[in-house]
């Protein structure tokens, strides 16, 4: 069966990107345009991996990575934080909360980031 | 300051203009006439207490109503300076703002230019593809003008902090050669490196040093017309690391020399076949190499060559 990906970000293009490039790649992809609704869809789907953006409406991305990961039954999920903020502080303070890695988007083009979700579900 | 200096803060006419602010409000102008008032008033004072030599009350309430007008005189200069504090900072802020907004947006572009020219969504014909690779090299021009105008900002509000910690200079430069390999290949541009035995490490921020070496390197490579050689040299000199690159490119007129570190100043020759670059890159490299306490500097000419170099302290 298809590995489930859950995409929380709130622009509504990227959600179209990735929706198309995660079918594309043999993805089922999952979309959640803000805080409140990701964590409602991690709870409901349990996903095999969460891409999550920090500036989310409702319920913010630092936020949600802190109830997911105190949550028994959904910690275990990998979590790739993808956005704009790339203060050391940011960085820092999500991979203590247990994000399993840290991705600035400016930085990385589709085809890298496709490659970073393949190595985290290989390993799973 | 020199005397040139000194006599251009004298004319606080063009200084004014400059600032754009009332005369009123000009710190050159106020502070010129503060002077003559302080100037005026002693030698005022003199002649009135010669003349009422017998009634101090006069002379005195004289000298206090004085300092009254210089006391005024202060506070507004205090506030004009105020203002243009607040003026420049709310640039910074304005930039870093505007830049973090632009990121959005601008990987939403690039994204789904990629997307496309991938042909995952579907074939795309040669004449559509020489399209979307000016789509992609826009939009990646676009990213690297609001990546740089995010580090001045950040460099002017004094909020890049350094991460001071000793490092291998010389490692730093090899991976930089190698991930500059490709691009030099593409402009038929051969790299060589030359590094002293026993070099001591670097004490900086590896991370901002890269900054510097990348924009060199950069500019090197870029600015050699058909092919060419870049030569990197790294090596100890008194207490600091001397790191120096030369390249056999368009070089720099003699008239755009001394304004080649500044703002938005790119030279003339350079704009003339190539309009990529913000214009911020040594301006960057040189606030950063005198943040970490070195010097930077060139020696170039036109349709021969440059050769920057910059140094960093060893511990």
């Amino acid at each position: 069966m298809a590995k489930k990906i859950l995409f929380i970000e709130d622009e509504s293009a990227l959600q179209k990107t990735f929706g198309d490039l995660l079918t594309q790649e043999g993805y089922k992809m999952i979309s959640a345009l803000d805080g409140e609704t990701g964590l409602r869809l991690v709870k409901e789907t349990k996903p095999d991996l969460i891409l999550l953006d920090l500036i989310l409406p409702k319920i913010n991305g630092f936020e949600v990575l802190k109830k997911i990961k105190e949550d028994e039954e959904t910690k275990d999920i990998p979590v790739i934080i993808l956005t704009n903020l790339e203060e050391i502080k940011d960085v820092e303070r999500t991979l203590e909360s247990g994000a399993t890695t840290y991705l600035v988007k400016s930085q990385y083009t589709l085809e890298e980031i496709v490659q970073k979700i393949k190595n985290i579900l290989k390993d799973k | 300051m020199n005397s040139k200096t000194t006599f251009f803060q004298l004319d606080f006419f063009s200084q004014c203009k400059k600032y754009d602010v009332p005369f009123l409000q000009c710190p050159q102008f106020l502070f010129l006439i503060m002077g003559m008032i302080i100037i005026g008033s002693i030698l005022f004072t003199f002649a009135i207490g010669n003349h009422y030599i017998k009634n101090p009350s006069i002379v005195a309430l004289f000298t206090l109503s004085i300092a009254a007008v210089l006391f005024i005189i202060s506070f507004i200069i205090t506030r004009s300076f105020e203002k243009l504090l607040e003026v420049s900072r709310m640039k910074s802020e304005f930039i870093s703002i505007v830049s973090h907004q632009l990121r959005s947006p601008l990987s939403n572009l690039s994204w789904a230019i990629e997307l496309l020219m991938s042909g995952k969504l579907g074939k795309i014909e040669e004449k559509q593809v020489e399209y979307f690779r000016i789509l992609k090299e826009n939009s990646a021009r676009m990213k690297e003008l609001v990546s740089d105008l995010l580090i001045v900002s950040r460099l002017e509000t004094a909020s890049l902090p350094s991460k001071k910690t000793t490092f291998s200079f010389e490692d730093l430069v090899k991976e930089l050669i190698k991930n500059f390999e490709p691009f030099a290949r593409a402009s038929n541009v051969k790299i060589e490196f030359f590094s002293e035995e026993n070099l001591p490490m670097a004490f900086g921020d590896p991370s901002q040093i890269r900054l510097v070496v990348e924009n060199l390197l950069d500019n090197a490579i870029r600015y050699i017309k058909d092919k060419g050689k870049v030569i990197i040299k790294l090596k100890k000199k008194n207490k600091n690391i001397f790191f120096e690159i030369e390249d056999n490119g368009v070089g720099i007129p003699k008239e755009d020399q001394k304004h080649i570190f500044q703002k938005f100043f790119q030279a003339e020759n350079v704009l003339k076949y190539q309009t990529q670059g913000s214009g911020l890159g040594l301006y960057i490299c040189k606030a950063i190499v005198e943040k970490l306490g070195g010097k930077i500097g060139f020696k170039s000419q036109e349709n021969k060559g440059s050769t920057f170099w910059f140094t960093i302290p060893f511990k």
